[in-house]
């Protein structure tokens, strides 16, 4: 079947991204980029995908809010509550022999697992001794991140699954209502780095020994989502976890004989020696 | 009804969309599908989200053909059934290959109809089959418009034969379909796909 238009600008539209602005589109899952892409032409104003991008390529301003379009995941606190409680019971104990902690959150996003796991840490009394990376490709969504001030809206939600993660305390204790807004206690911030970082061009910048990465891997091709999985694998100490997306597997990946199942239905491994 | 009756191997892939009453119509129709069946099934239903999915089980009982929860990048393999998982998007691929996405709800729902749908017509074009089923909202509406768009074939269960008429009749006002019909008709006319006729 010859190609149609818009597969043809969706190629030549991605490949302008990476020249121009260094952002690295072209081994993402093509029918969820291009719904997204579909979408930001309405709301962006063009017709075309031929348009968007001569927009793009001359207003940069235009390609922050495509950037958006492209990488913003709306996230709950304490998502798929299991997988908490699992990092929780089975996880934490092994976490606390370490003398002192570093966690990878890839693709955070606006923050929400990031509080979340700080939280879960700091209820285990282990978040002092703790550094957390949370990382993410999309700046503006980091700086959303970094302030941790969410719709109070969403709070019950963020409420029930913190509940249901085994939480000991109250999710009230971290957060301060005002005006329609919750924003996240400052002190669980001390314990977290935000920082840009791209898993289809960076590398591994520290060891860490848990790396907590949901519903990212599904919107890579393989080949991509290989090449994450090889920075988990690196980044990961003798030992070190790695959490995915609930439909998340390393099923067809050539790094799976890197990891070993560790709590399978929350998508929890261990790293080993690999070959 | 002819214009399916003769058109063996004439679909790749059908997909079926329904809401609140569509676990026991997609569980009337499956049965209908036969063991030789050339295309590839795909099916969205909206489900409560914190429901382990059981819906795989139910299904399976019902069908000579395998039925699976859909597993992101996994190839598409003709004459299987794939469900998509709670509160997780399913879309195809070139390949074609599955794909799941959280990406937000459509017409509050997640899986949505409208986004198999879109993405399937877009892969499979004429070689298509949407079917919308009884259920209480208008998701799917769209999807449906773009199986159409794409020269796909339609089949809309009949507003009064429906549980809940509102998602059928939301499809309908959007675009004619190709095929209005009961769901007993349906199952009669999807037991001719594939089948041969000695």
């Amino acid at each position: 079947m010859p190609l149609r238009n818009f597969d043809i600008e969706m190629q030549l539209l991605i490949e302008a991204i990476y020249l121009k602005y260094h952002f690295d589109f072209r081994s993402y899952a093509r029918s969820s980029l291009k719904r997204r892409l579909t979408a930001a032409l309405g709301r962006l104003g063009c017709t075309t995908l031929s348009q968007l991008q001569d927009r793009i390529l001359h207003e940069p301003t235009s390609f922050t809010a495509l950037l958006d379009y492209l990488t913003v995941q709306v996230s709950d606190m304490f998502r798929d509550p299991s997988y908490f409680r699992s990092i929780r019971e089975k996880i934490v104990p092994i976490l606390r022999t370490y003398p002192s902690l570093k966690i990878w959150i890839a693709g955070c996003s606006t923050g929400e697992e990031v509080y979340s796991l700080a939280i879960l840490l700091r209820e285990e009394s282990l978040l002092e001794r703790s550094l957390i990376y949370a990382t993410d490709i999309n700046a503006q969504a980091l700086e959303q991140a970094q302030a941790g001030i969410y719709e109070a809206e969403r709070v019950p939600g963020f409420t029930e699954n913190h509940r249901k993660s085994g939480a000991h305390t109250s999710l009230s204790d971290y957060y301060t209502a005002a005006y329609g807004k919750a924003v996240f206690d400052k002190s669980l911030r001390r314990h977290i780095v935000f920082s840009d970082h791209s898993l289809a061009t960076d590398s591994v910048f520290a060891e860490v020994q848990l790396v907590s990465c949901r519903n990212v891997l599904i919107y890579f091709n393989r080949d991509l989502q290989d090449r994450a999985l090889g920075l988990f694998s690196d980044a990961l100490c003798h030992k070190g976890f790695l959490g995915l997306g609930s439909k998340e597997s390393l099923r067809f990946s050539r790094h799976s004989r890197s990891f070993a199942d560790f709590a399978h239905l929350d998508r929890l491994y261990q790293r080993q020696d690999g070959p | 009804m002819s214009m399916i009756e003769n058109s063996n191997g004439r679909f790749d892939a059908i997909v079926i969309g329904a809401s609140a009453g569509g676990v026991e119509a997609i569980a009337a129709l499956l049965p209908a599908l036969s063991p030789q069946l050339q295309a590839a099934v795909f099916i969205v239903i909206h489900q409560p989200r914190e429901r382990p999915s059981l819906l795989v089980d139910i299904l399976k009982d019902r069908c000579v053909l395998p039925v699976q929860e859909a597993q992101d990048k996994e190839m598409v393999q003709r004459g299987r059934v794939y469900v998509a998982p709670p509160d997780y998007h399913l879309l195809l691929d070139t390949g074609p290959q599955l794909a799941l996405s959280v990406d937000e709800p459509v017409e509050y729902s997640r899986p949505s109809i409208d986004v198999l749908f879109e993405s399937a017509a877009d892969l499979y074009a004429e070689r298509l089959l949407g079917i919308i089923l009884t259920g209480g909202n208008q998701d799917g509406a769209a999807g449906l418009a773009a199986v159409h768009r794409e020269g796909g074939t339609t089949i809309v269960q009949s507003p009064e034969d429906a549980q809940i008429p509102h998602m059928p009749e939301a499809a309908l006002k959007r675009h004619p379909a190709d095929y209005v019909l009961p769901l007993e008709q349906m199952t009669r006319l999807l037991h001719t796909l594939d089948r041969s006729t000695t």
